[in-house]
């Protein structure tokens, strides 16, 4: 585990010096070991104080940024067990199979399904990351000639190379020269010519072994030979081993500060069933792994990955929210009722879901209150009747209904006397207090 | 440095509660580990998949799974044994819906002959759920439980506004007991402790949660079970011990992802598969958080999720 910032106090001059901005050097210790600071603020520190803080100090998963340029995608960096601790940091990556025994053109069918896999999802843009090329054939030709086509089709797409070969890997690395690829692997058979063809190519290397003992061992040899940036693989194929060697992985890192298996987790899920696959990866997903290998990527599945990736880290802090504006529900017209909420993400899904119940067409203004639910909103002096008045009035909606009534949640009930003297010609309408009374609400009052 | 297994031990564990009678009873809950952390404890049953079935047709449900049953939907007897029969299912979740005042507001006496007649036609255990309208349920679900007295099922859902009706019925007529609340550990473990206060023995609870689906709050159930199963293992608090259900279904299927056709949509795909592998995922993921008991729709989702719980046990 990490430090505390009383055994950082004690490694620092305890002069109370000030240069690092902080007005003691426990204050400081404090701010280090909340990773808020970091040591190079300190001009007096000792050499030795400095290799101990500087490996306490490094976060547990070595962060590995895989790839270049836009499409680059950050890896570990992970601090916790539970969301809820803490946001994950960086998004469980992606990837697609692509075995080098296809033909050309479904080496390329697969490449351009990787390219255009772009969803928006509440205001993000969500992809399929990465194509693993593997090397099925067991033929360095052919392995080489499908990384061709790959490095010409998609040449910003990160790249993982996987082949025990030696001599295939370097060649397949060469075709991507300067772009952070991952060679897929080592193991410990091959160690060594991989760990020097990845330091050569600068690339990441994957590790791979049977069991977190000899990965362990496995990853300090590498290491030992020059290669910082690994990804690892404890060789868990079955959903139980994923969930428990991940689960070990992470908490070796996390809690006990072990350097050997600090490194980003990849999975292998695929599957022939593409739902169950879906599944396994799904386990990946939410227990600790950096990325997930799938076989293939049909939209339905991305879908559910994207949004179960998106789910699982988001910051539990930060309530998600969703934009300011006035969404349609079903085929609204300018007659259709005019209804009100605030804009976070959970609010704005359960309201809309059950207006959606009730198939009653409307229109639903969503007003920014910051992410907070209409209750606090309220409390908190965001969503008061001058602020709902504005917005109405901004928004434009009184050219797009004919009408001239709207609808508030029933708990805020108290405001609608204030907002109608500020929304002059408006009645305002008291509706249910909980969504899920809209579908009644709503029907009776077109019965 | 050698790798050493960080393994943890816990000093609380999961109830076992077990549900049905004879040969097809079954139990859930019981480890006392995090969810399929067998490595280092014991995970003595599996979750449990509940199929479910509603007293009135599911008109209200998308086509997609609507489909599966649409020779069967139209009577809850017929339904529960197609599940039974032909889809094995383990274990029927009756939703008592039709007595929801703003759907067929069906009363008491209906709903409690509903029951003896899917009771009378499956011998796997049987769920029992109300419309969800806090007023109706408690006398629904008085009549349900005693029309399926003695057979051992789960009765549901108790909420802060109803537990005392329905957790009494519970006690008399020798069921199991759902506690919902909404999306907070510590409501969660307030009713908890209001419903055992009234002398419900709290091995027979099951704490619900809340569900999300996918998407549209999954994180936030997800979090909250976590939170609720390390406070039952780390904490060894007695009033969190109770296994946890996830309601998917009735969630999964009324959003629009499962509902949108690939030609409105069609960067989404197949709706149809879209659809089976939405409820699919939120339940892999929620009993990843923790749930032991789910209640879901769609036979293929179902057998998704069975299939990889068969692989992570």
């Amino acid at each position: 585990m990490a430090l505390s910032g009383v055994e950082i106090f004690k490694l620092l001059p305890k002069t109370n010096c000030k240069k690092c901005g902080h007005p003691t050097c426990l204050a400081f210790a404090m701010k280090l070991a909340q990773r808020q600071a970091t040591l190079d603020l300190c001009p007096d520190v000792s050499e030795d104080a400095k290799k101990i803080l500087g490996e306490a100090s490094a976060p547990p998963v070595r962060p590995i940024t895989f790839g270049t340029g836009d499409r680059a995608v950050k890896m570990g960096e992970e601090t916790v067990l539970f969301r809820h601790d803490k946001k994950f940091v960086n998004p469980c990556i992606l990837a697609v199979e692509i075995k080098d025994t296809l033909s050309e053109s479904d080496i390329t069918k697969k490449t351009e399904e990787v390219l255009s896999s772009e969803i928006d999802r509440v205001g993000q843009k969500l992809r399929i990351d990465a194509i693993a090329l593997t090397n099925v054939s067991g033929d360095k030709a052919k392995f080489e000639a499908a990384a061709k086509i790959i490095s010409s089709k998609a040449p910003n797409v990160p790249v993982i190379l996987a082949t025990t070969d030696p001599a295939a890997a370097e060649a397949a690395a060469k075709l991507f020269a300067g772009k952070r690829p991952i060679i897929y692997g080592a193991g410990p058979v091959n160690a060594e010519a991989m760990a020097n063809i990845a330091k050569a190519e600068k690339a990441i290397l994957g590790v791979t072994a049977g069991g977190l003992d000899e990965l362990s061992a496995l990853t300090e040899k590498i290491k030992a030979l020059g290669v910082e940036d690994m990804v690892i693989d404890s060789g868990a194929k079955k959903a139980k081993d994923i969930i428990g060697n991940n689960t070990l992985i992470r908490r070796a890192a996390v809690k006990k500060n072990f350097k050997a298996l600090g490194y980003p987790v990849i999975n292998f899920a695929q599957r022939d069933d593409s739902l169950h696959e879906a599944l396994i990866a799904a386990v990946g997903i939410a227990k600790y792994a950096s990325i997930v290998v799938l076989s293939s990527i049909e939209k339905w599945k991305n879908l559910v990955m994207f949004t179960l990736r998106q789910n699982i880290y988001t910051d539990p802090q930060v309530p998600m929210q969703v934009e300011q504006k006035i969404y349609k529900i079903g085929e609204a017209t300018p007659d259709s009722p005019l209804t009100i909420t605030t804009n976070f993400s959970l609010t704005y899904f359960i309201v809309s879901g059950e207006i959606e119940n009730s198939k009653v067409p409307c229109r639903l203004a969503v007003m920014d209150c910051e992410g907070l639910s209409v209750l606090t909103a309220w409390a908190a002096g965001k969503f008061t009747a001058s602020k709902i008045a504005a917005f109405i009035k901004e928004s434009g909606i009184e050219n797009e209904v004919k009408h001239r009534e709207l609808i508030i949640p029933g708990y805020v009930a108290i405001l609608s006397g204030s907002i109608e003297e500020k929304l002059e010609g408006w009645k305002i309408t008291v509706g249910p207090r909980e969504a899920n009374g809209l579908p009644a609400f709503l029907k009776a009052r077109t019965a | 440095m050698a790798f050493v297994a960080p393994k943890e031990t816990y000093s609380g564990k999961v109830y076992q509660v077990n549900i049905g009678t004879g040969a097809n009873a079954l139990s859930f809950g019981g480890e006392n580990v995090l969810p399929f952390n067998a490595f280092e404890g014991a995970v003595p049953n599996k979750p449990v998949i509940a199929y479910e079935v509603q007293d009135v047709p599911p008109s209200d449900w998308p086509e997609n799974v609507q489909k599966p049953y649409s020779s069967v939907s139209g009577d809850p007897v017929t339904w529960a044994k197609f599940c039974q029969e032909t889809l094995k299912a383990k274990a029927i979740a009756l939703r008592l819906v039709g007595t929801h005042p703003d759907r067929e507001n069906r009363s008491p006496e209906d709903a409690a002959k509903t029951v003896k007649d899917v009771l009378s036609a499956i011998n796997v255990p049987l769920i029992i759920l109300g419309s969800n309208h806090a007023e109706k349920d408690s006398p629904v679900l008085i009549a349900a439980a005693e029309a399926s007295k003695d057979k051992n099922c789960i009765i549901g859902k108790a909420q802060e506004a109803n537990y005392k009706t329905i957790a009494a019925a519970a006690m008399a007529n020798n069921h199991k007991l759902i506690a919902m609340s909404e999306l907070d550990i510590n409501l969660s473990k307030q009713l908890n402790i209001l419903i055992t206060q009234m002398g419900f023995d709290k091995e027979r609870l099951i704490t619900d949660p809340m569900c999300s689906a996918l998407g549209y709050g999954l994180e936030y159930t997800y979090s909250v079970m976590e939170r609720i199963r390390l406070a039952a293992l780390t904490q060894n608090d007695l009033t969190m011990q109770p296994p946890m259900l996830a309601d998917v279904g009735m969630y999964v299927w009324k959003i629009k992802e499962t509902q949108a056709p690939e030609s409105e949509v069609p960067l989404w795909g197949n709706a149809e598969e879209r659809g089976i592998a939405w409820e699919a995922t939120t339940a892999a993921s929620l009993i990843m958080a923790g749930a032991e008991l789910l209640i879901m729709r769609h036979p293929k989702a179902v057998s998704a999720v069975e299939k990889v719980i068969e692989e992570l046990v």
